[in-house]
């Protein structure tokens, strides 16, 4: 018995180790040649054209990686040796992996990023955020201008609805009475959910049904089947288009900024990485989500590279 | 404050025993969804199984898909009940009832085979009708067994009934999902405890049930 448990320990700890070296080989190389990358940008800083390898990671999501593929790519063309990291999970373990130099660049969102780095802020609007945002990020990181897309809950209504009461955004919802909603259980109690369509448009009276799973077919189900009047979904999810629906602006920014932002290490950034990702951000908008989304989610299942060089040639990038 | 600590003050508070998501109607909702399932379940799977058991027709069959049904993952069966039929009681009734079936099913035929085949035989031969052996001679017989297939099948539905708030309906599963959505674990463990107690308290129910039913007290 305690053989085999020394046994296990033993292959346990050995499992760890080769799991360790791993992990810790890319890292390595990787950093190595920063190292290099950075000694030769920060002595041309500022200069266009700088050598250092990019490697841009992304999480494990489809919009992720068609988000990476594209800055490689876009940053390819312009000849810069970039490479992608691709599905590395949570923020937990890119952050790490940004600040240890094994990647520099990340396609990021704004809110979720400033709230990992500051649990407690309470900015909404998209200036209000990137500037909270910047203040916030460590001294290797920076972020350059976001874009337009916004990956983000969002509230949503049929066609039919939206036109019986001439709905365009949150505001409008408050004249209807009974209204109901359907969205993942938090949003029973989370501030941009029923207490905040409360307090910020007051609409009262909201019959709530959580369904979790966050905006998917069964919350989609209720939408349309009518038994709801309106549900959270996130913003770029293909089914919005795909039935028609109407998602409700929110002007007084009750629901997060959430824009698309390149993050990258400082050592990494020059006027031509610069220049290239503004172009890209300029170009991205939450419609561009839906579409790239809607490709990867497609009956063919396209890889994101592809998809991600079909756009930047759509738009003129590459 | 160790999480089961918290749990344990999160089930004393007052202000969680009242209101609509307070313990009792919660509990309630749950009993109310289960013996619904287990109703609809029983009046489906009890005359089959006692069909089956009495006739000895179709046996195999049952036996493949009870097996079958066993096989079927209850939340995955509720999604597709949901884009089918829509939010509602409908979906997970019918989830729960698939899940209640071949417990129920098992336990009326495998009764009925285990009554003594002299037994059914002597019935016959004193000039019972098939009507007359099936329930004086056969169902008694065979109770235990199929009391013991109502009590698992109540037993896994009491554990079950939970998804029903996955779509949104009330139930001691509310406790569980939404405490999940906000991470407060204290929530979750102590409407797990709660379903834990009920299932116990059940199952006692269905123990003494069964003793009392027996014909060989």
């Amino acid at each position: 018995m305690k053989v085999a448990r020394l046994a296990a320990t033993v292959a346990a700890a050995g499992l760890a180790l080769t799991l360790a070296a791993c992990g810790g080989n890319p890292t390595n190389t990787a950093s190595g040649s920063d190292t290099s990358g950075a000694s030769a940008s920060s002595s041309g800083s500022g200069g266009s054209g700088s050598t250092a390898p990019i490697v841009v990671g992304s999480a494990s999501f489809p919009e992720s990686e068609v988000l990476a593929e594209i800055y490689a790519q876009a940053l390819q063309a312009k000849g810069i040796d970039a490479s992608t990291h691709l599905d590395i999970g949570q923020r937990e373990a890119y952050i790490g992996a940004l600040k240890d130099g094994s990647i520099s660049l990340f396609p990021e969102y704004t809110g979720n990023l400033l709230t990992y780095f500051q649990p407690n802020a309470t900015q909404t609007a998209p200036d209000d955020v990137l500037t909270a945002l910047k203040a916030a990020l460590p001294d290797t990181l920076t972020v350059l201008t976001p874009a337009a897309a916004e990956d983000k809950d969002s509230y949503n209504v049929t066609a039919d609805f939206a036109a019986k009461h001439h709905l365009t955004s949150i505001a409008d919802l408050k004249g209807i009475s009974g209204l109901s909603l359907a969205g993942n259980p938090e949003l029973k109690t989370r501030s941009y959910g029923v207490p905040g369509l409360q307090k910020v448009y007051g609409i009262s009276g909201i019959k709530f049904t959580a369904i979790s799973d966050s905006g998917g077919p069964a919350t989609l189900k209720a939408l349309t089947s009518g038994k709801v009047d309106v549900a959270d979904i996130y913003s770029t999810t293909p089914s919005i288009t795909q039935n028609h629906l109407v998602t409700l602006t929110d002007p007084q920014h009750l629901i997060a900024a959430q824009n698309v932002i390149p993050l990258i290490r400082k050592d990494h950034d020059n006027a031509t990485v610069d220049q290239t990702l503004d172009a890209v951000s300029a170009k991205l908008t939450t419609q561009s989500l839906l579409d790239l989304n809607a490709k990867l989610n497609g009956p063919s299942k396209p890889k994101a590279s592809d998809v991600a060089a079909q756009w930047l040639k759509d738009n003129g990038l590459a | 404050m160790s999480v089961f600590s918290q749990a344990m003050s999160w089930l004393s508070d007052g202000a969680h025993w009242q209101g609509d998501d307070g313990f009792p109607h919660r509990i309630a909702q749950h009993v109310g969804y289960t013996a619904l399932t287990v109703a609809i379940a029983t009046a489906i799977a009890v005359p089959l199984g006692l069909w089956i058991g009495h006739t000895g027709r179709l046996r195999g069959l049952a036996v493949a898909v009870t097996g079958a049904l066993r096989a079927l993952p209850t939340l995955g069966l509720l999604t597709l009940m949901v884009l089918w039929r829509g939010i509602g009681l409908t979906p997970p009734t019918i989830a729960l009832v698939v899940l209640a079936i071949p417990p129920l099913l098992a336990g009326a035929y495998a009764g009925l085979e285990s009554v003594d085949r002299a037994t059914v035989d002597a019935a016959r031969a004193i000039g019972m009708t098939e009507w007359q052996v099936l329930g004086r001679v056969e169902i008694p017989l065979a109770m235990p067994l199929i009391l013991g297939g109502i009590r698992s099948a109540v037993l896994q539905v009491v554990a079950t009934a939970t998804i029903a708030a996955y779509i949104g309906l009330g139930g001691l599963g509310r406790y569980l999902i939404d405490g999940l959505a906000v991470r407060d674990y204290p929530q979750m463990l102590a409407g797990s405890l709660v379903i834990v107690v009920l299932a116990l308290v059940l199952d006692g129910c269905f123990a003494v049930l069964q003793r009392v039913l027996s014909p060989q007290r």
